[in-house]
């Protein structure tokens, strides 16, 4: 066990734990307005809003994340017209292939999580809210939204924690993430066990920290207080 | 002895015999996606210079041979761990990897160049045909590819001695994109997210050939330096136990068969065959 090459490789890969989450975040971000807009669509009588809204869904969730940043980095950039058009200035850059993957992946599970929570809220609740006379857009906004989101925290704090570790994909397109500079660093030392011992420690962190906000959120704001 | 320790005792000799067989089986350790030194076709088989002239040496040495697959990026960890014996995969001989494992005597080498698509700027770059880095006086050639590379995106594979040629700074920094195999560095010089490649030659060539795109080669051919001394058979660093010795031994093995096959033509045959151009060495 080469122990100097883990304390000299700690530093390089906590710069590329940077990397890591600014992916995560983006993604995360987009991901929640993509999954909120698709989970309403889901409830949608309209059956083409709801068909489509599930078709997206399936898509996403039934192929491997590896084969959707591929189909998107490497497949899109082999067709000449779109090479053309002002959509190659971002896709012609890893950094935004990568985050436009990760965001549809998690938008696509975040919209099944928020959807099996809204239909988990009582209809009485929403009953209540009618008979005091206030409008269903109120009640969406300030009754649906809030329960459907602290229902749906644990299943999301899971779906964090998959995409976390779902980033070092990024490292297939050439992005140095931390799985990146960790591969970097083994290709001029041979040493993978130590390396990689280290990368996973700190995705390990990483997990702890989400787990544990998400852990206090859930108490925060429990319906038992 | 009662039968109990008979039976034992034969069931240990047949699996040591077993055992010695299978050791004299050479599993050489190749990366099959770097025509047209390796590469695996449709059908899944390994085949190439490399396979071809593998199993040459092998018949030479009287050994019993097999190709085992493996990712480029981990050739090296793969043959320390043992999960084969020796590496022919287009490797490079350099004091870095030396550090860690031992080479045979070359066999072939091939130089490294830049590549873009047709219609880039860089197609009038002005340089000699060819740069040794072990000699002296490159300042001006390189001084003039630095400039033609400086903003722009240099793609190269993982862990090769291109990539460490452009970490070295002889180059100015640039702005390296690394891949995990040649063939994504060529896809994305077609895309024109790679301004410009560099690998071996005929790593262009070949693509070129294959795919009907304008991928040409620019500026000069590259050797010594951080591109090292040709291309021989990697193998563990001799030890003191049975494997280790054995080790040592295939290293004398190789070194002898590439003797024999240099002298009998085998080495250029096959480079001709696969490079239309005698890279032996």
């Amino acid at each position: 066990m080469d122990f100097d090459l883990m304390f000299t490789s700690f530093p390089k890969l906590l710069g590329a734990t940077v990397v890591t989450l600014k992916l995560l975040s983006a993604s995360l971000f987009f991901g929640l307005i993509i999954g909120l807009l698709f989970a309403i669509l889901r409830l949608n009588k309209n059956i083409f809003i709801n068909k489509f809204a599930y078709g997206y869904s399936y898509l996403f969730r039934g192929t491997p994340l590896l084969v959707q940043i591929f189909i998107i980095y490497f497949g899109l950039g082999q067709i000449e017209y779109l090479r053309s058009t002002f959509l190659w200035v971002i896709l012609k850059e890893p950094y935004w292939c990568a985050i436009i993957a990760f965001t549809l992946n998690t938008g696509a599970y975040t919209s099944e999580i928020l959807r099996s929570a809204f239909q988990t809220i009582k209809p009485g609740i929403i009953e209540a809210g009618k008979s005091l006379g206030i409008s269903s857009k109120i009640i969406f906004y300030k009754i649906q939204i809030p329960i459907a989101i602290r229902q749906s925290l644990p299943a999301y704090g899971n779906e964090i924690i998959l995409m976390m570790k779902g980033t070092s994909l990024a490292s297939t397109v050439t992005l140095m993430d931390l799985t990146g500079v960790a591969k970097y660093i083994i290709s001029t030392t041979f040493k993978p066990i130590e390396v990689f011992i280290v990368a996973g420690g700190i995705y390990l962190f990483m997990t702890f920290i989400i787990h544990n906000v998400i852990k206090f959120l859930e108490k925060k704001y429990s319906f038992s207080q | 002895m009662n039968i109990f320790k008979k039976t034992i005792l034969t069931v240990l000799v047949s699996l040591l015999l077993i055992c010695n067989v299978y050791a004299d089986k050479v599993r050489i350790g190749t990366e099959g996606a770097y025509p047209p030194w390796n590469d695996t076709d449709a059908s899944g088989k390994l085949v190439g210079f490399e396979i071809e002239l593998g199993y040459e040496l092998c018949k030479i040495m009287e050994h019993q041979c097999t190709f085992v697959p493996q990712d480029w990026d981990g050739m090296i960890p793969a043959l320390l761990m043992r999960k084969f014996d020796v590496i022919m995969a287009g490797m490079s001989i350099t004091p870095e990897r030396q550090k860690t494992i031992t080479f045979s005597q070359g066999y072939a080498t091939e130089p490294a160049t830049l590549a873009v698509m047709k219609g880039s700027s860089l197609e009038s770059m002005d340089t000699p045909g060819s740069i040794n880095l072990n000699r002296k006086g490159n300042e001006k050639i390189l001084k003039t590819i630095t400039s033609a590379l400086a903003g722009k995106t240099v793609c190269v594979q993982t862990a090769t001695i291109h990539q460490k040629f452009l970490d070295s700074g002889d180059v100015g920094s640039v702005n390296v994109r690394a891949y995990k195999t040649q063939d994504e560095v060529n896809l994305d010089l077609t895309s024109g997210r790679c301004d410009v490649a560099l690998a071996a030659k005929a790593s262009f060539v070949e693509y070129a050939e294959a795919s009907g795109n304008a991928v040409i080669t620019v500026g000069p051919n590259f050797s010594g330096g951080a591109f090292g001394d040709g291309v021989g058979v990697g193998i563990r660093q001799g030890g003191d136990d049975a494997i280790g010795k054995r080790d040592a031994k295939l290293l004398k093995d190789f070194n002898k068969a590439i003797n024999t096959a240099r002298k009998k033509g085998i080495i250029s045959k096959l480079a001709i065959k696969y490079f239309k151009d005698d890279v032996s060495m």
